[in-house]
């Protein structure tokens, strides 16, 4: 049996669109796929590199921010690219997700294979409740994962 | 910087790097005498003192702990301290090394985190640890590995890394077995080796000498280096219960801060944090901290703030080889808490969380509602000394280039791994009713 695709979705559940990559991961789970496994990130994005160790292929799921049509998403080949600095939420108390990315290439700990799916965002309050445009997104980006594992 | 045609030299950093929330700095130096320094704290007040009020005091742990994700647990450790103070209770024996064992695993999440990523790359001359990590991987990954530790810790005994939900007033929710914790020990004879090799590597780094004349403030504990519980002491003579802390201590309001700036009634501005913990406790440390310090070239007094990335070595160093104390003789708590019953009373703690002393003062009624209560973290305590310390900087190092002298000043700040967030979590209303 090959090792299982891990897909990371990451985000605050309680910011509105930014839970869009927890949302993709909670649906994939239920919908469950014996050649998936899938983790939720919800602080801390240096954690990624510990969970992915012993991974050849990884998918990130997580809302970004990049002034582009709410609900769009892009798919970034970071092994083959470096991650806009400005495209990932940032923070002050915590490496934001394409800085522990650019941390784990410095670090020769990027997986062989990675994705990362960064879904535009269009409100970050306080909220559990996504915008129409991005839940419609979620459903396109848990059928593009589907996909592109067959 | 800028350079005007009168002579002035402005020194101006918008936003901050490298520190925990959102500060500026401001410096106007003029006919080379520095004239005005400014720590500006911009980042947002939080209330949470106006907040707790009513709120019952089992609650407070766990509100209190969410003013800052980096050192939840010493907001946890002072608010239950300051309850039990206020209810008559203390807790001792199994369950006082547990709320040690987990203030342990802050301390190293916290201290590795400014070691290895904040300010490691000032003195190595990088930007930042992802550019640091290029050319030194190997030691940045071991500051991941180590500050991991202390997370792992964190998970076990708290629950999660951060905000943990394990503690309560009188001692835990659930406390463990110890074959629960055999995984830990391996960990962290690991950890205590790669905390050594640590305090090797910060003794060998670059180091700007400056020195000044600090009160330094710390706990002083007859039988421990301090994390919960002692007198309140200062290397110029104050010798306090913590009870009296108001009676000694005052906070300010400054117009360029959010953040209250605290002084000794006295003296005025005083230093706290992991140099003042060192200076006034140095005879506490384990014998394995105690000899790294001694070949870093710390024999027990260091006042060279540049200097504290050695000190935060040497006491991720201490809190590795303690934790493991404590593993190893471990005993599970039984019961893992004391059922306490509300009384009417005010209650006093100040414990040390990794940036300094952090005080609470509750007072709560006969049904333990929390009617009034206090919060005085360690960075608002360390403002004007910060300030103090651009002064006598920049007045030293006027002669270098402007980018160099900007950088510096910056790295002087974060010589104090100041927490923004923490210190803007007051309120201060002043209304005028006619």
């Amino acid at each position: 049996m090959t090792t299982p695709v891990l897909v990371i979705g990451i985000g605050n559940p309680f910011r509105s669109d930014d839970r869009a990559g927890l949302e993709v991961a909670w649906q994939l789970k239920h919908r469950g796929n014996e050649r998936l496994k899938v983790l939720e990130v919800a602080s801390n994005p240096l954690t990624l590199l510990d969970l992915w160790k012993g991974h050849d292929e990884v998918l990130l799921v997580d809302a970004v921010s990049s002034k582009s049509k709410p609900g769009t998403f892009q798919i970034i080949n970071a092994v083959q690219q470096t991650i806009p600095a400005g495209l990932f939420n940032t923070s002050t108390h915590n490496m934001s997700v394409a800085e522990a990315i650019e941390m784990a290439r410095n670090l020769n700990q990027l997986p062989k294979q990675m994705l990362v799916y960064g879904i535009e965002g269009k409100n970050f309050q306080f909220g559990e409740v996504l915008s129409p445009q991005v839940n419609e997104a979620i459903e396109k980006v848990v059928h593009h994962i589907l996909n592109h594992i067959h | 910087m800028t350079n005007k045609k009168d002579g002035t030299k402005i020194i101006k950093v918008d936003t901050l790097a490298r520190v925990e929330g959102e500060g500026g700095l401001y410096i106007k130096v003029k006919d080379n005498a520095v004239q005005e320094v400014r720590l500006k704290i911009f980042e947002p007040p939080r209330f949470f003192e106006a907040f707790l009020r009513d709120r019952d005091f089992r609650e407070v742990p766990d509100i209190t702990a969410r003013i800052c994700g980096i050192c939840p647990v010493a907001y946890q450790m002072s608010s239950v301290h300051a309850m039990e103070d206020a209810l008559g209770v203390k807790v001792e024996g199994p369950l006082r090394d547990l709320r040690r064992l987990l203030y342990c695993g802050e301390w190293i999440e916290s201290h590795v985190l400014h070691i290895f990523m904040l300010h490691a790359p000032d003195f190595l001359g990088y930007e930042d640890a992802i550019k640091m990590a290029k050319d030194h991987g190997e030691i940045v990954e071991r500051g991941l590995k180590l500050k991991k530790a202390g997370n792992d810790l964190m998970i076990k005994i708290g629950g999660r890394e951060i905000h943990p939900i394990n503690v309560r007033v009188g001692g835990f929710y659930k406390v463990f077995k110890k074959q629960q914790l055999n995984d830990l020990v391996e960990q962290f004879k690991w950890a205590r080796d790669a905390a050594l090799e640590t305090v090797r590597w910060t003794a060998k780094l670059p180091f700007q000498e400056f020195e000044q004349d600090y009160e330094f403030v710390a706990l002083r504990h007859p039988d421990e280096y301090p994390f919960n519980e002692g007198r309140l002491v200062s290397s110029k003579g104050l010798d306090i219960d913590i009870s009296q802390f108001d009676q000694h201590f005052e906070e300010e309001h400054v117009e360029h801060s959010n953040a209250l700036h605290s002084v000794l009634k006295e003296r005025g501005a005083y230093f706290v944090g992991p140099m003042a913990r060192f200076n006034l406790n140095f005879d506490q440390l384990s014998p394995i901290a105690k000899e790294a310090a001694k070949q870093a070239g710390l024999p027990g007094i260091c006042k060279n703030p540049f200097k504290s990335i050695i000190i935060r070595s040497v006491e991720v160093l201490y809190a590795c080889d303690e934790a493991l104390r404590i593993l190893e003789n471990y005993e599970m708590p039984d019961p893992p808490f004391i059922e306490i019953e509300p009384k009417a009373g005010t209650g006093f703690a100040c414990t040390e969380a990794p940036r300094g002393i952090l005080y609470h003062r509750y007072t709560i009624d006969d049904a333990g509602k929390v009617l009034d209560a206090q919060i005085v973290p360690p960075t608002s305590q360390n403002q004007k000394t910060i300030e103090n310390d651009l002064w006598h900087f920049v007045a030293k190092y006027l002669d270098l280039s402007d980018e160099k002298l900007t950088w510096q000043c910056e790295q002087a700040i974060r010589n104090y791994d100041p927490c923004i967030s923490c210190a803007t979590h007051f309120l201060k209303l002043e209304m005028d009713r006619e």
